[in-house]
């Protein structure tokens, strides 16, 4: 039986990590990832789980601690936002690199300057070439099921590859919202025991993790990490089968919202998403075939099940809590990619929404599919890329 | 009660209006029903002016953006009245529920209200000094709202306030607290 609750965001993925267990945890408090390992870390001291909470001094710090752990032989986890994924910056490589099966929500949060703790993407973005799997959730059952499928994905054996869980900073992180948990046991069950895979503490098969590889092998090296990546999707998608049976909640690629007979559509991530599928609603209700797609799986990206989901369209907004100064928005141009490969595509246009905690209102939506409507007519984009909900 | 409900608080910082907030939020969670409870995040000052938020729904609640157009509007602290415009946004019919020892036709004349729209008033500080000792006015524009609005039972809501005070205060303080709650059920007045 589910146990059904009124919980926030953070509070979510904190008890989806009691649940699981993890063996080590190395954390920094942030902004607003706060209140998800200050609730962990309750759970650690109040014994209910026996995770080693390992507080360091840095996120530099985290991220390393946590790849030592994992090398080790153990499940790890951590979290974190912001100024703090971008202090782990040299060490989300090594992790990736070394592939080393870390699980870490981010809440999302804008990046300095100016100073600023609201939501925007901009620090997972930043995290895009990691090498890391990114996951994006929509609200607070989102967060908690992907975390818990997150595990599943990173630690199986054709991947080993740590896995970004995001969700956005406050709008989800700090509102309350209804979720449904699974009882521990599913959970505990789902996940499973821990495989170490080369754990350095395996003494009497020596390991050495992290050595120079000079040019005659490190291009190499690299296309086997890209092979790996390419199992992924696969995997992304056996998993949530999996855990539909479990939850009786559908997981893919992406969600395709009322897309089918779509002329028209908004591409976009989190929380923004449902905002906007309520607006889809009343447009449907005036009798214009809008749609939305809010991918799930950002890395890797599902460049031909997006094209494909996406081809039948007249045209597209892609809209981006996050800027690229001087070039698109970061997933303008994963869309972009994924349509140029098709003989005819449909107008795309890309809007900046929300940067820095702005709100995205219905009124964005109801503006972006307005101008889509416009554009399916002409076929004439006067703007490619513009910001919205800004004070000119 | 309608299937979906968008609720605003106006508070001061320091009140427990975002506690109010999250308690109706776990209230509501009965009967199947979807909820939303979140604060809007500013400097987080004691006693600057803030708004929190709920969303009640039958079905699945997508919106994650601030409520514009409330329905019922909670005024925690009387003083916000001259600060700011607590009618912004509301609806054609909408309820105010307001923390004031004044009549709420006297309120209604200030607020200047819509022929739909409906006033209530409750003197919720002066029943948290009477229960708490404290100007602590949430738990008794709970009760006053929970009267209004019928979202839930005040046995309901007794008990839910019974469970999230129980974290954090003493035996005298919830039960206070409670008497706060049932107080104001009992006294608010429409005009």
């Amino acid at each position: 039986m589910a146990r059904v609750l009124a919980v926030s965001g953070n509070e979510a993925v904190a008890e989806a990590l009691r649940q699981i267990n993890p063996d080590v945890c190395a954390a920094y408090p942030i902004t607003p990832q706060t209140e998800l390992m200050q609730r962990f870390s309750s759970f650690v001291s109040d014994g209910k789980v026996d995770t080693e909470l390992i507080l360091v001094e840095s996120e530099h710090s985290a991220m390393s601690a946590c790849i030592g752990a994992s090398a080790a032989g153990g499940r790890v986890a951590t979290a974190t936002s912001s100024q703090g994924l971008a202090l782990m910056w040299e060490m989300l490589y090594i992790a990736a690199g070394l592939r080393l099966p870390i699980i870490m929500p981010v809440v999302n949060r804008a990046l300095s300057a100016p100073l600023n703790i609201h939501c925007d993407h901009t620090d997972a973005m930043g995290a895009r070439d990691s090498g890391w799997i990114q996951l994006w959730s929509e609200n607070a059952q989102e967060a908690y099921d992907n975390t818990i499928q997150a595990f599943r994905i990173a630690e199986h054996m054709d991947i080993r590859l740590p896995v970004i869980i995001c969700m956005d900073g406050f709008i989800i992180g700090h509102s309350i919202q209804r979720i449904e948990y699974l009882e521990d046991s599913e959970v505990k069950n789902f996940v499973g025991e821990y495989k170490a895979l080369n754990p350095i503490l395996d003494i009497d098969n020596p390991k050495s993790y992290g050595p120079l590889i000079l040019p005659d092998l490190f291009h190499e090296y690299k296309r086997a990490q890209h092979e790996v990546t390419t199992n992924v999707k696969r995997v992304v998608l056996e998993v949530a089968e999996e855990f539909e049976k479990i939850s009786g909640r559908k997981y893919g690629f992406f969600d395709a919202y009322r897309l089918e007979d779509a002329e028209i559509a908004i591409v976009i991530l989190n929380s923004a998403a449902g905002t906007s599928k309520d607006v889809i609603d009343e447009f449907r209700d005036r009798g214009i075939k809008a749609g939305l797609l809010k991918p799930r799986l950002f890395r890797p990206f599902p460049y031909e099940e997006v094209a494909d989901a996406l081809k039948h369209l007249r045209a597209i907004c892609v809209l981006d809590r996050s800027d690229s100064f001087g070039g698109y928005g970061p997933l303008f141009l994963e869309v972009s990619s994924a349509l140029c490969q098709l003989e005819s595509r449909p107008k795309i246009i890309n809007k900046i929404y929300g940067l820095g905690g702005r709100d995205y209102l219905p009124q964005h939506a109801e503006q972006v599919l307005e101008e889509l409507i416009e554009i399916a007519k002409t076929e004439k984009i006067s703007i490619i890329k513009e910001y919205i909900g800004v004070r000119e | 009660m309608a299937d979906f409900l968008e609720i605003r608080w106006h508070g001061r910082g320091g009140q427990g209006t975002v506690t109010a907030a999250k308690v109706l939020a776990d209230a509501c969670l009965s009967g199947g029903r979807y909820v939303q409870a979140f604060p809007e995040y500013g400097p987080e000052r004691a006693g600057a002016p803030l708004r929190a938020y709920n969303r009640v729904s039958s079905k699945p609640i997508r919106m994650h953006c601030p409520v514009l157009n409330p329905q019922v509007i909670t005024v925690v602290d009387p003083t916000l009245l001259d600060a700011v415009d607590v009618s912004e946004g509301a609806k054609e019919d909408a309820i105010f529920i307001i923390n004031t020892p004044k009549e709420p036709e006297e309120i209604r004349k200030k607020l200047n209200t819509g022929q739909k729209q409906r006033v209530f008033t409750v003197d919720a500080t002066k029943i948290a000094l009477e229960c708490i000792g404290r100007a602590l006015p949430n738990a008794s524009m709970l009760g006053a709202l929970c009267k209004v609005t019928g979202l839930v039972s005040l046995e309901h809501l007794l008990e839910d306030v019974r469970k999230s005070f129980g974290k954090k205060f003493s035996q005298r303080i919830i039960n206070g607290n409670l008497e706060a709650t049932r107080r104001g059920y009992e006294e608010v007045k429409e005009g």
